[in-house]
């Protein structure tokens, strides 16, 4: 009898877990895909770059102007939304279809990205491979080999279009930087700027960081940093052609892969005197 | 060209026929005998609360700038008139970037904040480029529409600059409101714009009498006994009104309101009393095609309706302005 009621509450809890998921942000595919239930996620949203699979999926259109009938039309038994999904008036006619509906917070610390990373466990019944998620993400991260003297590291951004744009504080590049062991010249403002290039040789930095998509719509395919963006040949990045270029959401999207990044952008920063 | 007996019944059946495509339509398929028998499954409140208000909301949306449209053509005697020239579209981009920007907050816990801002910019911008061109009580058409393009150009400038403080998300938030979208127009869009937008018809409608005679020219439709002032004046609030509210819930949809009034002219002439209604229907129309194909095109993600609006509907207009050349001139 015992052993008949434990087969029940393991068959129903099996049959409660969801099914079919979709996943809004890129992060939260990733952490999807990492504790197992890829094969469970049936829609993304068009920065859910990684794993490849997912790019197969379809697609509910850009995370802050998602469908609302397009996510309906996947039957979805669980949506999993980045903060930063959106547009909010979408959410709540999702949320009135009574779609179960997990909606995570921002935050770009270790701890933000494993609380996210442990309620997307809970909310898809993956408690212990979340947990064990968290745990192997801290790890890599404490392994990071941090460099002895902190460098100067810049932050540069296209989204296409326009000039491309630094990171100054409360961004998720400036708390990479900071996690590995880097320091953000432009710490005076919050947010994305454009700088002028006399700005730029001001604050000197001694590495430049960025992502491979800005690279890709930028004019610079080799280590032209003053092509990149005028001035930065001038600093001290320039002179020793330092440019480091990442994924952009391996780099910036705080996701389980996390640790893994701080990890690699940590390696690139040793080695400057 | 022909005949209002033959072209109104015909506006009407093909909108009848645009609202049902539409409403049988989407990325989602809706079980018909569970909207019946069912009213709580999810047939029944897919239908109920997002494609039928939606639906309902491009209909309206369409038909205000539509009508405001061809009411503004006819005070300005401008074929080239559209709700943009009096500055309503810029004073709602404003008032969504302010909300955008100071307001991020607020925006997360309550809908309605961006499109309030948005209504406001509007109301301010039309009542500014209306002080502006009223002299000793009368409006000056040629100063307004000066006025338009200064009011215009001074929220651009105000939008340049949150634009340039503004943060990454902020940004994208803003340029695809720009783009214009029926994502997410609930009930509650509709309710609260389409009192608006039918008061502003009331007093559209009124006045298409008058600005038959206003084609003649201010002076000859005085003497002639039009209440020349009143119409101007009643033509820009109602703009602001119709076009500030349903800007404020769509974002910017061009195109609209400058060709759906010269579909209706070509079709069926240029008396007011005919196409301004028409203008109403056939914005209507094109809006809730657009929308259809923005929402199923590319399912189950979304295009913008304005680029839809705007990559169908110019090259369209285009194709009937060089074959009205061939006949007519």
């Amino acid at each position: 009898m015992k052993t008949l009621l434990l087969w029940l509450l393991i068959g129903g809890s099996a049959f409660a877990e969801p099914q079919r998921i979709v996943s809004v942000g890129g992060a939260v595919t990733e952490t999807l895909f990492a504790l197992g239930v890829g094969d469970r996620v049936v829609g993304v949203d068009s920065s859910s770059t990684f794993p490849a699979s997912a790019t197969a999926l379809p697609q509910v259109g850009y995370q802050r102007a998602i469908a609302p009938e397009g996510v309906v039309s996947l039957q979805p038994d669980l949506l999993v939304l980045a903060a930063t999904a959106g547009p909010a008036d979408v959410v709540s006619q999702l949320e009135g279809l009574r779609i179960p509906t997990v909606h995570l917070t921002e935050g770009y610390s270790l701890d933000a990205a494993g609380q996210r990373i442990l309620r997307i466990g809970e909310a898809v019944g993956r408690v212990d491979e979340s947990k064990r998620l968290v745990e192997s993400m801290k790890t890599e991260a404490s392994r990071a080999a941090l460099p002895e003297k902190a460098p100067r590291v810049l932050f540069v951004l296209s989204a296409g279009g326009g000039s491309p744009v630094i990171s100054g504080t409360g961004t998720a590049a400036d708390a990479m930087i900071r996690l590995a062991g880097g320091t953000n010249p432009a710490s005076d403002f919050t947010g994305y700027r454009s700088l002028s290039p006399e700005a730029l040789v001001a604050l000197d930095p001694e590495i430049v960081l960025t992502t491979k998509r800005t690279l890709a719509v930028s004019p610079s395919e080799s280590v032209g940093l003053g092509k990149l963006l005028p001035g930065l040949d001038l600093t001290a990045a320039g002179r020793n052609s330092r440019l480091v270029v990442m994924d952009d959401l391996f780099l910036l999207g705080f996701g389980p892969r996390t640790g893994e990044a701080i990890a690699k952008l940590a390696g690139q920063f040793a080695g400057v005197k | 060209m022909i005949r209002p007996a033959v072209f109104f019944p015909v506006a009407v059946t093909l909108s009848v026929v645009a609202f049902a495509v539409s409403l049988s339509t989407g990325a989602a398929t809706i079980r018909w005998a569970d909207v019946l028998a069912f009213p709580d499954s999810t047939s029944a409140r897919l239908f109920l609360t997002i494609r039928l208000p939606r639906t309902v909301e491009s209909f309206v949306c369409g038909g205000a700038l539509g009508v405001c449209g061809a009411a503004l053509q006819g005070v300005f005697r401008n074929p080239l008139a559209d709700p943009a020239l009096i500055g309503v579209s810029g004073g709602a981009a404003l008032g969504a970037v302010v909300s955008i920007v100071w307001f991020e907050a607020l925006l997360a816990r309550e809908a309605l904040t961006l499109p309030i801002c948005a209504f406001l910019g509007a109301i301010v911008s039309v009542f500014l480029v209306h002080a502006i061109s009223t002299q000793r009580g009368r409006v000056l058409t040629s100063t307004a529409l000066l006025a338009g393009i200064a009011v215009n150009a001074l929220s651009g400038a105000a939008i340049g600059w949150f634009v340039y403080g503004a943060s990454d998300s902020q940004l994208r938030d803003f340029t695809f409101w720009s783009l214009g979208s029926l994502a997410g127009s609930g009930w509650e869009a509709v309710r609260l714009s389409a009192p608006l937008v039918g008061i502003a018809c009331v007093g559209l409608l009124w006045g298409g009498r008058s600005l038959n005679a206003l084609a003649l020219g201010e002076s000859d439709a005085w003497h002639m006994g039009a209440p020349v002032e009143w119409v101007k004046r009643i033509v820009l609030v109602s703009s602001a009104l119709a076009v500030g509210s349903v800007t404020a819930f769509c974002g910017t949809i061009g195109f609209i309101g400058l060709v759906a009034p010269h579909l209706v002219r070509m079709a069926a002439g240029a008396d007011h009393r005919i196409v301004l209604p028409g203008s109403f229907l056939c914005g209507g129309l094109l809006l809730c095609g657009a929308d259809l194909v923005a929402r199923t095109a590319r399912s189950p993600a979304e295009i913008p309706v304005g680029i839809v609006v705007a990559s169908v509907g110019a090259p369209v207009f285009l194709f009937l302005l060089l074959r009205g050349r061939g006949t007519e001139a």
